[in-house]
């Protein structure tokens, strides 16, 4: 699809519907039944009792929270693999959530866990990782997937290393809920979270957005950028800050849920292209459709048990990934 | 020592330039003025490519200046750079998911100032670039999907779209088939008569450099061995001396330029 001021208005109109629909079945959905004559009467603020905390105080927050996260992360993925010119570039797959996560547990045992703190401590995990992986793609000007795959593997092997360190000097009472935040879990989330989320996720997309035309020419390639009046290393900085901290506190906030960043991205450019000023604002809508699709399933699949988020986008997005990495030589990424 | 013209649009004094303190180019100077077109030859290695890196700002210079439009280049930003200098690099650096169009429409870039998205204007211009280069019919395909040739005319249409003053090309025609050759070098000198732009170009083919730029200048071994017009450098005795072989030089038919003929060694003739 071109990308013109129209094309994008749209697309984000649709999208938006399809984040409406997301909120709306996960509202609906989940162990407690709510009958719709129930959910009108909470929409009117009429309801009361025990689904209407059902509906206020545990869906509604969890989705809004799976709403923001779904969208950083795919807006992560996106300016990755932007950047790095390799489609399976991801913040999980590069070990930026790792070490984000390593940061976020190295402020548990520090005993500093505020949001703030915490989530500060998970930025500066980011951003030391998004060097390290730097460093690796530096010497080549792009990332081949084999360096990138591995790199991310030794990265979240040792980020793995330190969070068993702190996991095996814990008390037991704080291990399942470390465990579960492990594995990207959304069922703490409060009203608070999406709070400090949403005004991060609208500057920071907002300035991933104005990056778009640059995001275009450097996924050509640095000398072309430069070239076409890219100021390049200053562009990719910006960048790489903004998604440090996007991912940052994403982590610190619903631990790591990996291959969101991998599939939205992906499935928006096979359907409208590659230009980022469309990929962008529709990965990162989709991106919230998404997350809050696979947290109701994570609720609802082992009723009245629940699942880690992230068990779910590993399941969904482990295959996909082995599935990219098949079809590697395809001509287009 | 070249002196700065009232008109000349790129300008070097004395440029010099080393990789890890080993000197890849030295003493180079040149200038380049409106409707002008210099052609850079020299055998592999003698900073043909350094020296339009240097020219486009992309390295900086350890010695000497780069003149644009008679203002230090290290004074503008990249994208004051791009308004008036397009470059077209020797690998081609594109986007494999991006279509013809939308490669060369993001071309507009540096002259989009805050705009987000291109206008009618932009996309004239783009069309334009795409016809000149004979693209016009892959439009819609990805860049990642052409061939060799067509994907080095792609690269020369994204920088001809943002119709800069002057044009710096590395090895334009090394992928191209004979028509496109004569075609690409017609429509830069085409654009060097009609629009004024100054093209330096970098060349393996000695023959076609010979026969359509204006000035030539041979490199070897980082220095200058000549600048001139192209009856004057090519001759066999400057040739053997930057590139160690025995060549003829004669009149080709068309223009009169001078027509290089690479001669076998002494000892390998029959």
């Amino acid at each position: 699809m071109k990308a013109t001021a129209p094309a994008v208005g749209l697309v984000c109109l649709g999208l938006m519907g399809l984040v409406l629909l997301a909120l709306l079945l996960g509202l609906w959905l989940g162990t407690v039944s709510i009958t719709p004559a129930q959910f009108w009467d909470w929409l009117c603020g009429r309801l009361n009792g025990a689904p209407a905390i059902i509906l206020s105080d545990l869906r509604l927050p969890r989705l809004l929270l799976a709403a923001l996260v779904g969208a950083c992360l795919s807006l992560c993925g996106a300016v990755f693999q932007g950047i790095l010119r390799n489609p399976l570039a991801e913040p999980f797959i590069l070990g930026v959530s790792g070490g984000a996560a390593c940061g976020a547990v190295l402020a548990l045992l520090m005993g500093v866990a505020s949001l703030w703190s915490q989530s500060l401590l998970a930025f500066a995990g980011a951003v030391g990782t998004v060097f390290m992986v730097l460093a690796v793609a530096r010497r080549r000007g792009s990332l081949e997937t084999s360096t990138l795959v591995l790199t991310g593997v030794m990265i979240n092997a040792f980020f793995t290393a330190v969070i068993m360190f702190v996991i095996a000097t814990t008390t037991d009472q704080k291990l399942h809920a470390i465990l579960f935040w492990l594995y990207g879990d959304l069922a703490a989330a409060n009203l608070r979270q999406a709070y400090l989320l949403l005004p991060v996720t609208l500057v920071g997309g907002g300035v991933i957005f104005f990056f778009a035309r640059h995001l275009n020419l450097l996924n050509a390639g640095d000398q072309a950028a430069a070239a076409l009046g890219v100021a390049v290393e200053r562009v990719k900085l910006i960048l790489f800050l903004v998604v440090s901290l996007l991912v940052g506190v994403t982590v610190s906030l619903s631990g790591l849920i990996g291959f969101v960043g991998l599939m939205v991205p992906h499935l928006v450019r096979i359907t409208l292209g590659h230009d980022h000023r469309l990929l962008l604002p529709a990965s990162g809508l989709f991106g919230a459709a998404f997350l809050m699709l696979a947290d109701t399933a994570a609720r609802t699949v082992i009723s009245p048990a629940a699942l880690p988020v992230g068990v779910v986008t590993a399941a969904l997005g482990a295959p996909f990934f082995v599935l990219l990495l098949a079809k590697r030589g395809s001509r287009w990424w | 020592m070249v002196e700065a013209r009232a008109d000349s649009l790129l300008n070097a004094q004395d440029l010099g330039f080393a990789y890890d303190g080993r000197p890849v180019l030295a003493g180079v100077g040149l200038e380049l003025g409106p409707g002008q077109m210099l052609g850079v030859i020299g055998p592999n290695g003698s900073g043909k490519s350094t020296l339009l890196g240097l020219l486009c700002g992309l390295l900086p210079p350890d010695q000497g200046q780069v003149r644009l439009m008679g203002r230090p280049l290290a004074a503008f930003s990249r994208a004051q750079i791009a308004r008036h200098l397009g470059l077209v690099p020797q690998a081609a650096q594109l986007a494999p998911g991006f279509t013809v169009a939308e490669t060369v429409l993001a071309g507009r870039f540096a002259l989009m100032g805050g705009r987000m998205f291109e206008n009618q204007a932009d996309q004239a211009a783009a069309a334009r670039a795409m016809a000149l280069t004979d693209i016009s019919g892959l439009a819609q395909r990805r860049s990642g999907e052409l061939s060799g040739g067509e994907r080095q005319r792609l690269v020369l249409a994204r920088a001809l779209a943002a119709e800069p003053q002057v044009l710096l090309l590395d090895e334009p025609t090394s992928a191209l088939d004979l028509e496109h050759q004569l075609r690409v070098m017609g429509l830069l000198e085409t654009a060097c008569r009609e629009r004024g732009l100054a093209v330096c170009l970098v060349s393996h083919d000695l023959n076609l450099a010979g026969l359509f730029c204006g000035r030539l200048l041979l490199l070897s071994q980082g220095r200058p061995l000549a600048q001139g017009a192209p009856a004057e450098v090519l001759t066999p005795a400057l040739i053997k001396r930057a590139y160690g072989v025995e060549v003829a030089v004669d009149q080709e038919p068309s223009r009169g330029r001078p027509r290089v003929t690479l001669l076998a060694p002494i000892e390998t003739r029959l």
